[in-house]
């Protein structure tokens, strides 16, 4: 059940890049090249993209349009990236932000 | 430090258009945009835009969008991508990030247009995944071609809320409610009715109590508020969704102007804090200028327009034109201007009640209300006819800039007249040929061909559908009411689909002729 | 605007609310509650308030939350919302790393084309 839109009445298909694979905290994920990473998270269902500093809260994405800075999240091994402006890249390593790291809270 | 003669920052429907302008009279021209992609917010307006020939309407948004580019591109404008504008200083100094670097160019003219960004409210929850603005609800859908969610609630009424939850439907989520804490909808009338009209309830004077949900939204609780916007107890409803999606206004991104200093002020009619300007959108920093959104929130035909004067205004201020050509080439626009500024959603009218039409009819509190005019109200239009044979029914009650239905028909059925906002009248005189073009040609899905006697006992009803899949020729559903309740079985007896008709596709179904004037929808059984 | 200004004005006791724990600020994490008191402190404009919890001085740098706070603090004022002087706009208007901010960028000083 993927919420990948097929075909639309009024854009028709949708024009995507190539499939690429990307792991998102350690698990395989194929999104398109190019898409920004949120898009291919939410295609595959990922709602929570970090964690707050303080009171641990879930977070996604809210703006989607790089304002405000919600959807970030550690991306090849770099803290706050906006997940909604980054476009995938074969391979891409994105993780889960707690706070401004990639290691549970219990972890850090 | 680079040097230009105009610097623009923004590739939005203002900021080209304000290039455009400029660079065909010779000044030396970048843009600069934080996004990937020029054209702002157009490429995520689907929706075929209203105004007249000369605003583009009846064209989608962003089709607009692909013709502002192609002219920039014939135009010779500069465009730089991914260039983040992350400081405006003295004597027109910009500093930009692009790439892993921050350059600093320097402007003998500015113009700001970066836009607006979304107005937020509060409630219980509203930071859990699954509670979205509206605009990233466009971006996902729309731009990326991934669904916002599948169950969603809409918080807010005025057009973008409206567009939305059409556009959500389009892709094939499912609206549940529509919810704003005003008493009345927002947006234009047409708007709401095309949504209402497919069985979306509306709920004003309601808001949200909470979001539900552990990690995401998996619900959500709204409640009626009395005239001080309090809850009243006893009045909660829930719905289960998994994405709440807000639209409740937009604010100017005046930032940088107010950094280099330029005179502001908070002016609620304009969304917030805005520079003061002239008529050409000059600040109080004589050579700084400003165009669409950030100057006051409005749509983004007049965005454009704004844009057009503001490049002209900054060629004339560094000499590239005289002061009568300035005159004449803004004084077009202004017109042009002035035209989408008319109305009851004008400028000036914003927080009204406006209660009558200025042809003096009732405005329908129906749809102000739910969302849709009421049977017994709709009579009282001027676009609503009767006659033997097919003819268009125009279901258009609002006094809104728009006129593309008077010159689609090739038959002259339809008039509106030298007033762009009046309602449209059907000409007595003139025979409907059922070909269509109206019905495809409103940008507000308000018009419908309606044959009382097409067989004895039974009407015909043709509308305007904009859903995957099409109904197929011989199916049968349900012939949906204004209010998107069904009022009887409905058999499709036609679906035309043309390149004319810009993915308006035209249902026609076969209904009892007591339903000829209120069946205004097809569901699929 | 001085009058809105004016410490010795009486603005009453701050009376806890219901939706005192309701974040406010997304980025740094502030609450109604925490901005409301800070009226009550003296801190009765928006730099000021920003200083003193952080609130729009995290990541996004206030574009979700300074609407949202200017209304809380000329609520807690009892004054309109458009009187509030916001706060001082600060580049760099988006997030940057320092190293970024920093860098320079070569070609500067040469003319282009």
């Amino acid at each position: 059940m993927s919420s990948r839109i097929k075909e639309h009445p009024i854009l028709g298909e949708p024009q995507k890049g190539k499939l690429v694979t990307f792991t998102y905290d350690g698990k395989e994920l194929q999104g398109y090249e190019g898409e920004p990473i949120a898009a291919a998270l939410k295609a595959a269902g990922v709602m929570v993209h970090r964690y707050t500093k303080k009171e641990h809260k879930p977070r996604g994405i809210f703006c989607a349009i790089g304002r405000c800075t919600d959807c970030v999240m550690v991306v090849d091994g770099k803290p706050n990236v906006r997940t909604c402006m980054t476009p995938l890249a074969e391979g891409m390593k994105v993780q889960t932000q707690y706070g401004v790291s990639d290691q549970p809270f219990d972890k850090q | 430090m680079k040097r230009y003669d105009l610097i623009i920052v923004g590739a939005g429907p203002a900021g080209l258009s304000a290039a455009i302008e400029a660079a065909k009279r010779g000044l030396k021209v970048v843009v600069f945009d934080e996004n990937e992609k020029p054209g702002g917010q157009l490429f995520k307006q689907i929706h075929k835009f209203f105004g007249s020939k000369e605003h583009k309407a009846k064209v989608r948004g962003f089709v607009i969008g692909e013709q502002l580019l192609q002219e920039a591109a014939d135009a010779g404008v500069k465009v730089v991508l991914n260039a983040t504008v992350v400081g405006m200083y003295l004597d027109k100094e910009i500093v930009v990030r692009i790439g892993e670097e921050v350059h600093h160019y320097k402007g003998d003219s500015i113009i700001i247009a970066t836009g607006a960004s979304e107005n937020m409210v509060t409630f219980e929850g509203w930071n859990l995944p699954g509670v979205i603005g509206a605009g990233a609800a466009q971006t996902m859908m729309n731009l990326h071609g991934v669904k916002p969610g599948e169950k969603i609630l809409m918080l807010g009424s005025g057009n973008v809320g409206l567009v939305v939850s059409f556009q959500l439907m389009q892709c094939g989520c499912d609206v549940v409610a529509l919810v704003d804490a005003a008493p009345r909808v927002g947006g234009y009338g047409v708007h709401a009715a095309k949504v209402a009209r497919t069985g979306v309830p509306f709920y004003l004077s309601h808001t949200i109590v909470k979001a539900e949900g552990e990690d995401h939204v998996t619900g959500v609780t709204i409640a009626e508020v009395d005239e001080h916007f309090q809850f009243i107890p006893g009045t909660e409803k829930h719905f289960d969704v998994d994405t709440i999606c807000l639209a409740v206004g937009l604010s100017p991104m005046s930032q940088l102007l107010k950094m280099a200093g330029c005179e502001m002020e908070d002016n609620p009619k304009r969304g917030g804090q805005v520079p003061i300007c002239d008529e050409y959108g000059e600040t109080s920093i004589k050579g700084i200028f400003v165009a669409g959104d950030v100057s006051g929130i409005e749509e983004a035909s007049s965005a454009m327009i704004e844009g057009r004067i503001a490049g002209i205004a900054a060629a004339h201020h560094l000499g590239f034109i005289d002061d009568e050509e300035l005159k004449l080439k803004t004084a077009q626009q202004e017109a042009a201007l002035e035209g989408l500024r008319q109305g009851m959603f004008a400028p000036k009218n914003r927080g009204k009640l406006v209660e009558k039409t200025e042809e003096g009819i009732d405005v329908s509190m129906n749809l102000l209300k739910k969302g849709y005019i009421a049977d017994d109200e709709i009579e009282r239009y001027p676009g609503v006819t009767h006659k033997v044979g097919i003819h268009p029914v125009m279901e258009c009650s609002q006094n809104i800039p728009c006129n593309p239905c008077q010159d689609a028909c090739p038959k002259h059925c339809i008039k509106i007249g030298e007033n762009i906002t009046s309602l449209p009248v059907v000409n007595p005189e003139s025979d409907c040929i059922g070909c269509g073009m109206c019905v495809a040609s409103c940008s507000g899905q308000a018009i419908f061909l309606v044959d009382e006697t097409y067989e004895p006992g039974f009407a015909t009803v043709t509308l305007p559908y904009e859903f995957l899949p099409l109904p197929e020729v011989g199916e049968k559903g349900d012939g949906l009411g204004r209010n998107g309740q069904k009022v009887c079985e409905a058999e499709v007896v036609s679906v035309k689909t043309s390149k004319a008709f810009d993915h308006t596709n035209l249902l026609t179904i076969k209904v009892p002729a007591d339903m000829a004037m209120k069946a205004r929808f097809y569901r699929r059984a | 605007m001085h009058e809105i200004n004016d410490r010795s004005r009486d603005i009453g006791p701050f009376v806890p609310g219901p939706d005192d724990d309701m974040i406010i600020c997304r980025c740094e994490e502030v609450t109604k509650g925490e901005i409301r008191k800070a009226v009550h402190d003296g801190m009765y404009t928006l730099t000021e308030i920003r200083r003193y919890l952080r609130t729009g001085m995290g990541l996004c740098q206030g574009q979700t939350c300074a609407k949202l706070v200017k209304g809380i603090v000329a609520r807690e004022l009892g004054v309109s919302p458009a009187e509030l002087e916001p706060a001082t706009s600060r580049a760099p208007m988006r997030p940057i790393e320092m190293r970024v901010f920093a860098a320079e960028a070569k070609e500067d000083g040469e003319d282009e084309e």
